[in-house]
């Protein structure tokens, strides 16, 4: 089997698939669009499949060069792919878990007359995020990138009848735009030390300990990270980005395109191990976000909102080990966290779907005796982010968390407490929705197979995921970190060298924190639904994180009033009082220059005898002075 | 022969003045008159005997008593026309002197070519100038008939009295009409 | 009678004549933009035609081209011609506009 032609085909098969939905959206159906961008991902992700069996990890990865895209003077930059372990991975990721939720959003979108449309960016997002993940340079990377915000934007703003939604994709738009600013100019940097974009050279040739150019570079290519997954302070886009369809939330926001900043720092890994100050920001910035993004979530009644909360608080994390150093704990917590969160995103989905759109979780309620399936993935999800033993999300978690132990206990404690934190949100929202009496006005039904089959997979992928980094403690290999560890040779730098017993107490508090917790959140929530009262009433700290620390007013006032107030003087005084009479003195001039000369044409014969004969004059002058 | 040149010379001018400054129209013909008959004289000094006759024949005789018989088919020999504007008047003065000071400047050296032929007195007699006319310029003799021809066309049609029929009388438009034409 | 004859020529030099024509060129067009009698005006081309034949004359005589008398012969055939068109736009000019007043044709006024 040609590995290069399939490891073409991975992404042309997506681009393929939203060029034809797009041409014939108006002729085709809901379910035979759906079902059409439903076979393409899954043969994509079959090819995925075919490439990753495949792969011999010893090798290091190929690359596929497809054309010689850009030479230019001294630049060569070619359209190419690299398929590696790392690469693979995401590639899985991305095609698995999109095919699903694209087999989701068959029955989520059924009744949506822009259904074709839907599936066509759906497809788009498909390949600009495959473009992302296999590019074998910075650029195809960055056209990726750039692909995914701008799809990203399309989607949230699917519903555009609605203003508020598309005030929310321009403003991810936006946001995704700062963090590019920062990309490009790490671009450049690079490019200006190694004279090419390609991993692979760069990687090899990188040296230079605590490099001023380095550090710049990774602070530049960080801020890119954190635009694109919604790390502080650009992340207000993505709780605001729920305005979008689920399926969307689900993809986008949950599975892969916030983890494209966690994969560029993987993959620029070499680079980051050279910059520990870098490192050191990306420490603090993760474990920040993690914990102001936990505690919003406690006050939300949006379940998406809580869930977008809950996202931004888990990608937190995954750079809290990118920041210690341990990019694999970081990839191995991006697979667990796309399993489940895409659960819970799908089963929120199927919720609002059994409702009839309805999302406020004050308005739910005992559904679990109504919408069962619904309910069981939603639990399984539920305890496999709050890092219940054994599920996936205990795994990924408890591993990030050891690192930070060794690093410092004081971090530890932190994570714990945003453990803690997620434990709590996440029951509270669980039994808000399923548990107790119905609150709201609907007749909830159960999601058909084409919604609940994803979740099913997803639910057992949650349990089981656990596997693919089983640690020694558990008699496992970490088959995980070895794979990837022929891609980025940060890895090989990052060892826990904590006794088993440090881990085992370890673990044992934290699971011993989360089960007092769960048991307060069902005290609270399950039996009589205790619901936050209104705002105004509570103590402030309490109503600050209720209005989600005022980050949005914040910004409103540092960026969004200067901007209008500069806009609207460059208008007044700029434009008005010097661009204006300018343009309009330009014609007038002309006007009055035209008028000057149509006073020559008297019409009388005599003056034009005159002037002739004063030209004459002139002329034999100017001959004469010349001779 | 000097003497005889500046006299000559006197006379072309001042009747050329008067020719620009009379009043009566016919008083300006009869000075130009004179004035052609100064010139002939002034060739007739240069033993251009041939141009001398045509420029007499031609000129004094058909153009100035063409120009005579139309100031007295239009009756102009009583009117006296009103003048320029001053400031017209004292342009056209300034731009005849500027005229003739700078072209007089443009020989202040000397007028000095190489003759290219040798000194033939003969030139101007009748012989001579006919023999050159009717070798070298024979085609624009024969051509200068088709001018004429064309001149004598233009002028029956120029001058001939319309006979067509007149038009409509035209009415000023409407105020209606006007503005239903410029919407 | 040849020594008569090229004494008279050369005796009155050549730039006298052509000052004198200059004169009589600026004399006319002076006069074109003076006067405001058609008539008058097409007279004052006349008399610039004829300084221009004077200085041709001048030139022939004292370089011995007999071409340039020529030349004069044929530019009396355009004045004559030139004249009679002219004096007939006159006349269709008093008919129309009732006067001769050259001042009356402004119809071209920017």
């Amino acid at each position: 089997m040609n590995l290069d032609l399939l490891a073409a085909l991975v992404p042309a098969l997506p681009l393929a698939g939203a060029v034809i939905l797009a041409s014939l959206r108006r002729k085709l159906s809901a379910n035979g669009a759906g079902g059409l961008a439903t076979a393409i991902m899954a043969v994509a992700f079959a090819c995925s499949i075919l490439l990753f069996m495949g792969f011999d990890a010893a090798t290091g990865g190929r690359t596929v060069k497809l054309l010689d895209w850009i030479h230019v003077g001294g630049m060569e930059i070619p359209l190419a792919l690299r398929i590696d372990a790392l690469s693979l991975t995401m590639m899985l990721i991305v095609t698995g878990i999109g095919s699903l939720i694209h087999l989701y959003s068959i029955g989520y979108m059924h009744e949506d007359e822009r259904a074709p449309t839907f599936f066509a960016q759906l497809n788009l997002f498909s390949f600009a995020m495959l473009m992302l993940v296999m590019g074998s340079n910075f650029l195809i990377t960055f056209i990726g990138w750039e692909g995914v915000g701008l799809c990203s934007y399309l989607l949230i703003g699917f519903w555009y009848k609605t203003p508020e939604y598309n005030y929310a994709a321009r403003k991810a738009f936006v946001m995704n735009r700062i963090g590019d600013v920062g990309m490009v100019l790490a671009m450049v940097l690079l490019f200006q030390r190694f004279g090419t974009l390609e991993y692979a050279t760069i990687m090899d040739a990188a040296t230079g300990f605590n490099d001023p150019m380095m550090i710049a570079a990774t602070l530049f290519l960080f801020i890119g990270a954190t635009g694109k997954s919604a790390q502080i302070p650009l992340f207000t886009w993505l709780p605001d980005a729920m305005a979008g369809p689920t399926p969307v939330s689900a993809l986008i926001h949950a599975a892969t395109m916030v983890t494209a900043g966690i994969f560029l720092t993987v993959r620029s890994s070499v680079l980051f191990e050279l910059a520990p100050f870098t490192q050191d920001i990306i420490l603090w910035v993760g474990t920040a976000t993690a914990l102001i993004a936990a505690s919003i979530g406690l006050f939300q009644n949006d379940i998406k909102k809580v869930l977008a909360y809950s996202t931004v608080s888990q990608l937190g994390y995954m750079f809290v080990a990118l920041g210690l150093g341990s990019y694999s704990a970081a990839m191995f917590h991006v697979t667990t966290h796309a399993f489940f969160k895409a659960l819970l995103f799908l089963g929120a989905g199927s919720v609002i779907h059994a409702l009839g759109g309805e999302q406020d979780i004050r308005k739910m309620g005992g559904l679990k005796g109504h919408i069962k399936i619904t309910f069981i993935t939603f639990f399984i999800g539920t305890i496999a982010i709050s890092g219940l033993p054994l599920m996936s999300g205990f795994f990924s978690k408890d591993l990030i968390m050891a690192f930070a132990f060794e690093h410092s206990p004081a971090l530890f404690a932190l994570l714990l407490i945003g453990a803690l934190m997620t434990t709590f949100y996440m029951f509270r929202l669980l039994f808000l929705v399923f548990y107790g009496a119905y609150r709201g006005n609907a007749h909830p039904h159960e999601s058909p197979l084409s919604m609940t089959l994803p979740l099913m997979v997803l639910a057992v992928l949650s349990v089981v995921g656990g596997v693919l980094n089983l640690p020694h403690l558990f008699g496992g290999h970490e088959a995980m970190k070895h794979f990837l560890m022929s891609a980025a040779d940060g890895i090989s730098n990052e060892s826990l060298e904590l006794s088993h017993t440090t881990e085992w107490t370890l673990m044992g508090i934290t699971t011993a924190l989360v089960a007092v917790i769960i048991y307060v959140a069902y005290g609270r929530f399950a039996q009589q639904a205790t619901l936050e009262g209104n705002e105004a009433e509570m103590p402030f700290f309490k109503r600050l994180i209720a209005q989600r620390w005022r980050v949005d007013e914040l910004y409103r006032a540092l960026f969004e009033r200067p901007y209008t107030w500069m806009s609207a003087n460059l208008f007044s005084i700029a434009e008005q009082r010097v661009m204006v009479p300018i343009m309009t003195g330009v014609g007038a001039a002309a006007n009055a220059l035209g008028d000057g000369f149509r006073r020559l044409q008297t019409g009388y014969v005599s003056f034009h005898m005159l002037a002739m004969l004063g030209g004459l004059i002139l002329f034999l002058i100017i001959t004469l002075m010349s001779n | 022969m000097l003497a005889l040149f500046y006299i000559l010379a006197a006379i072309s001018v001042v009747s050329a003045l008067i020719v620009v400054s009379a009043r009566n129209p016919v008083n300006s013909v009869i000075s130009l008159v004179v004035c052609f008959l100064s010139i002939a004289g002034h060739y007739i000094l240069l033993n251009a005997q041939f141009l001398a006759m045509v420029h007499v024949i031609v000129y004094t005789g058909a153009i100035m008593v063409l120009f005579l018989f139309v100031i007295m088919l239009l009756n102009l020999n009583t009117a006296t026309e009103p003048m320029k504007s001053l400031g017209m008047r004292v342009a056209a003065v300034t731009g005849g002197g500027l005229l003739f000071i700078t072209l007089a400047a443009a020989i202040r050296h000397g007028v000095a070519i190489a003759a290219t032929n040798a000194f033939d007195p003969g030139v101007g007699l009748v012989k001579t100038v006919g023999h050159v006319l009717f070798t070298e310029f024979l085609l624009p003799f024969e051509v200068s008939s088709v001018l004429f021809l064309s001149a004598i066309v233009g002028v029956v049609m120029l001058a001939r009295k319309e006979k067509h029929q007149p038009d409509a009388p035209v009415e000023p438009l409407t105020e209606a009409e006007r503005a239903r034409r410029t919407a | 009678m040849e020594e008569g004859i090229i004494t008279a020529i050369r005796v009155v030099p050549l730039e006298h004549y052509v000052l004198l024509s200059f004169l009589l060129f600026s004399i006319g067009a002076a006069g074109v933009v003076f006067r405001r009698n058609t008539i008058i005006i097409l007279m004052c081309l006349e008399l610039m035609f004829n300084s221009v034949n004077l200085l041709l004359t001048a030139f022939s005589a004292h370089h011995s081209d007999p071409c340039a008398q020529v030349f004069v012969f044929f530019i009396m055939l355009v004045a004559a011609a030139e004249v009679t068109v002219g004096l007939s736009i006159l006349v269709m000019m008093k008919r129309n506009v009732d006067s001769v007043d050259v001042n009356q044709l402004n119809r071209l006024k920017g």
